[in-house]
């Protein structure tokens, strides 16, 4: 039998799920005004890690907001490097993934940027265009630099695929809830609480659902199903419209609220 | 060398499958149906059979006697541009929506930048009763109006992209958006030979009809000989690929065109962007800058893998044309030989105007020119531009 040992991210929430907690990871997109603020807004209200976003200019898997997000810190002059070195010395007190695309990883360098991550703190790495089928170079480098790579699963990924992710995801599993980019929904989609369930019953991995939780009520929902919810958009939209990292703490204590009661049932 | 099958998706280390994890079925679906179509001679004969008694080909091969007097170097034309849809795109559409009708979808997405993939597809679309949705930059849509309302006519709903540089690249990125969203009843038609596996494989194997045709053609101009050089311009690449397949086992000398400002071979570096990897204009951070060109259709910072493959080795070269010489050759053209190129075709005349009777390409040499679309839909841009 072989001992499991498993990354910072994958520790701190297998032992918080365990404990009978929801998991709640909030999104930021690195770079814009305020942004190390709301880190701290978002561990004060109950995050249990933060999901960064490195801008990349052709995010082909995000909706308006997080491309609005991301062209402005891109605008503002932000480089992925160098928004990781901001966070160096910042003991935000929970862990950290970083969300890009692969040409930034591929232009940095797979083990500059796995190096990157783990000198200023950051525990794993999503990487959205990156399948399975290309994985190899950077699961090499993230393992060598002591980084976890989460992978995403999709409503149509068929079961025997699903059971690939579930094993060589590390973190947790990113269930994608729907088909689509990105972006806020006005209800939970039925696809959502399908791949929960699907993923569930497949891995003992924390499954976390993410695209389109938009709501308290849609986190309380999915928290039904699966171990956590991921929550980018409903909050950015906040942050491009003049809200403080203050505001945006209520919102993710309103999410965690939600959580702790689906928790609590 | 030729220009065989890809390796595990790749041309060399070119190409991939750089997707999101919701795309993959679709792609190793849309592969399956190709293999099996592409091998199956039913699919075949009716491919065939739409290309000749719809399209109109085979395009002839036009032999320049004003122009090659001009450049003392012997010219020819495969006319692309008398293809129904006035260039090369149909070869792909046509051959696509066979596939998208075998896979049982009812819906495609497409992107264009000039407006001459979009207009094929849509036209495609017309004649197998299948929805078509294309994308375009906002900036091509004022350019490009008049294929704007073509596409319109043919029953396709044409959607502005208003987001990033506002062209072709932003164009794919919000039909790949689409089709996230759509994948189990839509079919991505994408117009050249780029994007993930299996397409830029694909979309060359439905153009190299323009290079077999032109082979035989050639020959017999020439007495059985094959011409010493073969140019076409180079945007993602397909016509250039289409024609380069014909003559990459000969002797010929193969060479692409690229606009000054979207130089993604000459001036870019390897990079991934829209599903596979190849030269990309970006910045050092891995940011994708924007292309800057004349041409609606050559206006994107990258290139198909099997160019950048092609490139690497050596087989092929990539030169390229500027603006104002592109918009000089194409009225050189219209006025030695009564043809008007697309702005696209024009970068292959500008280079061999400029290149000939240099050591690059001597006086006397025999050059097979892709015509790979005629300039109707450019002549009011063209008028603004030299007004």
């Amino acid at each position: 039998m072989t001992t499991l040992t498993y990354g910072p991210l994958e520790t701190a929430l297998r032992s918080a799920r365990d404990t009978g907690r929801k998991l709640l990871v909030p999104y930021v997109t690195v770079g814009l005004p305020g942004w190390t603020e709301v880190l701290g807004a978002y561990v004060a209200a109950g995050a249990d890690a933060i999901e960064i976003g490195i801008p990349f200019s052709d995010p082909v898997m995000d909706g308006p907001t997080i491309q609005e997000a991301s062209q402005r810190a891109l605008d503002g002059g932000v480089t992925p490097l160098g928004a990781l070195a901001s966070l160096a010395g910042l003991d935000v007190g929970v862990p950290l993934i970083a969300m890009t695309y692969y040409n930034v990883v591929f232009r940095s360098g797979h083990r500059r940027f796995a190096q990157s991550l783990r000198d200023n703190g950051v525990a794993a790495a999503i990487v959205p265009d990156l399948p399975l089928e290309e994985l190899g170079d950077w699961r090499r480098a993230a393992e060598d630099g002591g980084v976890e790579t989460v992978l995403l699963a999709s409503p149509v990924t068929p079961d025997d695929r699903l059971a690939r992710l579930c094993e060589l995801s590390q973190g947790f599993i990113y269930g994608v809830g729907i088909m689509g980019v990105t972006g806020e929904r006005g209800e939970v989609a039925a696809s959502s609480k399908i791949i929960a369930k699907r993923l569930k019953a497949m891995t003992d991995k924390p499954v976390l659902i993410g695209f389109g939780v938009s709501t308290p009520a849609h986190a309380a929902d999915l928290a039904e199903h699966a171990d956590g919810v991921i929550v980018a958009s409903a909050l950015m939209r906040k942050l491009l419209d003049g809200a403080s990292p203050e505001d945006l703490g209520e919102q993710v204590a309103a999410l965690r609220a939600a959580l702790d009661e689906v928790a609590g049932d | 060398m030729a220009m065989t099958d890809p390796v595990n998706g790749r041309f060399g280390d070119f190409g991939g499958q750089y997707l999101p994890e919701s795309l993959v079925p679709a792609c190793q679906e849309l592969e399956h149906a190709f293999r099996t179509a592409w091998a199956d001679a039913a699919f075949q004969d009716e491919y065939a059979a739409i290309l000749r008694d719809y399209a109109g080909r085979p395009t002839p091969v036009t032999e320049c006697r004003r122009l090659s007097e001009r450049l003392g170097v012997r010219v020819l034309l495969k006319r692309e541009d008398l293809a129904h849809t006035g260039s090369h795109k149909i070869n792909n559409v046509i051959g696509q929506a066979l596939l998208t009708r075998r896979m049982g979808k009812e819906r495609v997405v497409a992107e264009t930048g000039a407006g001459q993939h979009g207009v094929a597809t849509a036209t495609a679309c017309a004649l197998f009763g299948l929805e078509c949705v294309v994308y375009m930059g906002e900036v091509d849509v004022e350019r490009q109006a008049l294929n704007v309302f073509r596409m319109k006519l043919l029953g396709a709903e044409v959607r502005p992209v208003s987001s990033g540089s506002r062209t072709l690249k932003d164009a794919i990125n919000e039909a790949m958006r689409d089709w996230v969203a759509t994948v189990e009843t839509t079919h991505y038609c994408i117009g050249s030979v780029m994007g993930p596996h299996p397409y830029p494989w694909m979309v060359r194997q439905f153009q190299r009809i323009i290079g077999e045709e032109a082979s035989g053609q050639v020959r017999q101009i020439l007495d059985g000989a094959d011409p010493d050089y073969v140019i076409a311009c180079v945007g993602g690449g397909s016509n250039a690929a289409g024609i380069f397949s014909g003559f990459v086992d000969t002797e010929a000398k193969l060479i692409g065109v690229e606009p000054e400002g979207g130089a993604a071979i000459n001036n870019g570096i390897p990079g991934v962007v829209h599903g596979s990897k190849s030269f990309l204009l970006q910045d050092e951070h891995g940011q994708v800058t924007e292309a800057h060109s004349i041409s609606a259709g050559l206006d994107y910072p990258g290139v198909g893998p099997e160019h950048a493959f092609l490139a690497d080795s050596g087989r092929a070269v990539y030169r390229t044309a500027g603006d104002s010489e592109v918009l000089d050759a194409l009225k050189l053209l219209a006025q030695t030989e009564g043809i008007i190129p697309a702005l696209e075709s024009a970068h292959a005349i500008a280079w061999l105007a400029r290149a000939a009777g240099s050591s690059e390409l001597p006086a006397g040499s025999t050059v097979l020119v892709n015509l790979s679309g005629r300039g109707d839909k450019d002549v009011e841009q063209v008028m603004g531009l030299l007004a």
